[in-house]
């Protein structure tokens, strides 16, 4: 049975590649749209509407107290009506992406708040338009510390993917449940934790050399 | 060229409303340097941010190269915004941006198109004296190199007036020295009108011609340097100016103690 085991193994990692990947994009879309908004309709915000912000947040912390697993069976409807399956790794990007996006709008919140208000009174001070103080001031400033968040969440999402596994999304963490846990082969299962620490730690990597080239263009020699 | 009249500020706390500035009036001639002196929280920041409206006034007008500030919305306020340039004591300049992109950020925002902004861009950077860090991104200058971009930046869609704000507090004596020999240069060749505000009397003194002592955000002092010089007739005034002599003469004893 042994022979079966890189097919298994090679079959949920570009299952998994592919749900991390889609859910990512979309999550990364859904959490910009959500990030920016919290921070600029805040009271003071270049676009102030509160009412909005307070909505917004509210919504987001409401998802984001479901648990992830509770979460994906409450959205499996939505799947099924968006991608005609509630089965499988497609289906699992739905939930996958909106279990996720509060979670990175979160996270690019606080990046844009790290701007300093001096820096976006300035671009107002020459009479920059709010969109243009979005687009070239503060999304720009905070880039540094946009891909560091961003990392954290799609190390998140990979997590997550895993955990849509046990319950019917496929890739690793089905293979997991499935074979190490339910047939007892013990051979796959590390096979399929040694495969998401390899991934966790590319995705790591790749982050940090993106955030540290963009700090030294930056900050070191021009 | 700037008419402030009747303007009142507040800010609401915890603890109820407290009055920033209470029944300011100015009047700035066209082309003068304007100092505002006062000391930490007496509302000169405050102040000049209303006059281009980062801070919105509970009442009273703001009116600036005959536009009426105080009343102005969306589009016609960042029009408004572009005649009035400023710059600050934390530079503020855009860290993602190169000298030129900082300098190129309110041409490109006025629309202007590539090649002006080019022309205008190298224009204003040999003004200033920073032709030769275009593409050096601001973490990699000095302070004073820094404000230069500042000023370049603020005057690059050549507004009629420009705001400081304590735009040398951040900066070494030396340094503050070679940045208002600049902004007095600017004023000499464009004829621009300059309200600074500033907490040091040695500022006022260097290029100020008339000023005005805040204190409580009020004004309580109106007039040429020399007077609030040599017959200062507010607490504040006075006390700046006891500082000032103080320091000169500490500055006379240590030379004396030299020499000997």
């Amino acid at each position: 049975m042994k022979e079966d085991m890189v097919e298994l193994l090679w079959d949920g990692l570009l299952q998994t590649l592919y749900m991390v990947a889609w859910s990512s994009v979309f999550a990364l879309i859904l959490g910009a749209l959500l990030g920016i908004t919290l921070v600029v309709t805040e009271k003071g915000g270049v676009l102030p509407v509160p009412r909005l912000n307070r909505v917004i947040s509210t919504a987001i912390n409401g998802v984001r107290s479901i648990p992830f697993i509770i979460l994906i069976v409450l959205l499996l409807p939505l799947a099924r009506l968006i991608v005609g399956t509630s089965l499988g790794p497609t289906a699992a990007i739905v939930s996958l992406s909106i279990g996720a996006a509060p979670f990175l709008g979160r996270i690019i919140e606080s990046a844009l708040r790290e701007v300093e208000p001096g820096k976006i009174e300035a671009a107002k001070s020459v009479g920059a338009h709010p969109l243009t103080i979005i687009t070239q001031v503060i999304v720009p400033e905070a880039l540094p510390a946009l891909v560091r968040g961003v990392t954290i969440a799609v190390i998140s999402i990979t997590e997550f993917t895993a955990v849509a596994g046990a319950i019917g999304a496929g890739g690793l963490g089905s293979l997991a449940i499935r074979f190490g846990y339910q047939r007892f082969r013990t051979d796959i299962l590390l096979g399929t934790v040694l495969l998401i620490i390899l991934i966790v730690q590319i995705l790591q990597w790749s982050g940090d050399y993106i955030a540290r080239s963009i700090d030294r263009k930056r900050y070191k020699s021009g | 060229m700037i008419v402030v009249r009747e303007l009142n500020k507040s800010y609401a706390t915890r603890d109820g409303k407290v009055s920033a500035l209470q029944d300011i009036n100015l009047s700035i001639k066209k082309g003068e340097i304007f100092g505002i002196i006062g000391a930490s929280g007496a509302g000169k920041s405050t102040l000049i941010r209303c006059l281009n409206r980062l801070e919105q006034p509970d009442s009273g007008s703001v009116e600036v190269a005959g536009t009426n500030i105080t009343e102005l919305k969306g589009k016609e306020l960042r029009l408004a915004r572009r005649r009035i340039g400023m710059i600050f004591q934390q530079f503020n300049l855009l860290e993602a941006k190169t000298v030129y992109g900082n300098v190129a950020f309110p041409l490109r925002v006025a629309g202007f198109s590539k090649q002006e902004t080019r022309e205008r861009v190298h224009d204003i950077l040999e003004l200033v004296g920073l032709s030769d860090k275009l593409n050096v991104y601001p973490s990699q200058l000095s302070g004073g190199q820094k404000q230069r971009v500042g000023i370049a930046r603020a005057l690059a869609v050549e507004p009629d007036v420009l705001l400081s704000d304590e735009a040398t507090s951040a900066l070494d004596p030396q340094t503050t020295y070679s940045i208002l020999e600049l902004l007095q240069d600017i004023n000499r060749k464009l004829n621009l009108t300059i309200v600074l505000i500033t907490h040091e009397m040695d500022v006022l003194r260097h290029i100020c011609v008339n000023a005005a002592v805040i204190e409580g955000g009020r004004i309580v002092e109106n007039g040429p340097v020399e007077q609030l010089f040599y017959r200062p007739e507010s607490e504040t005034a006075k006390q700046f100016v006891n500082i000032f002599n103080y320091y000169k003469d500490a500055n006379g004893a240590e030379k004396a103690a030299i020499l000997r």
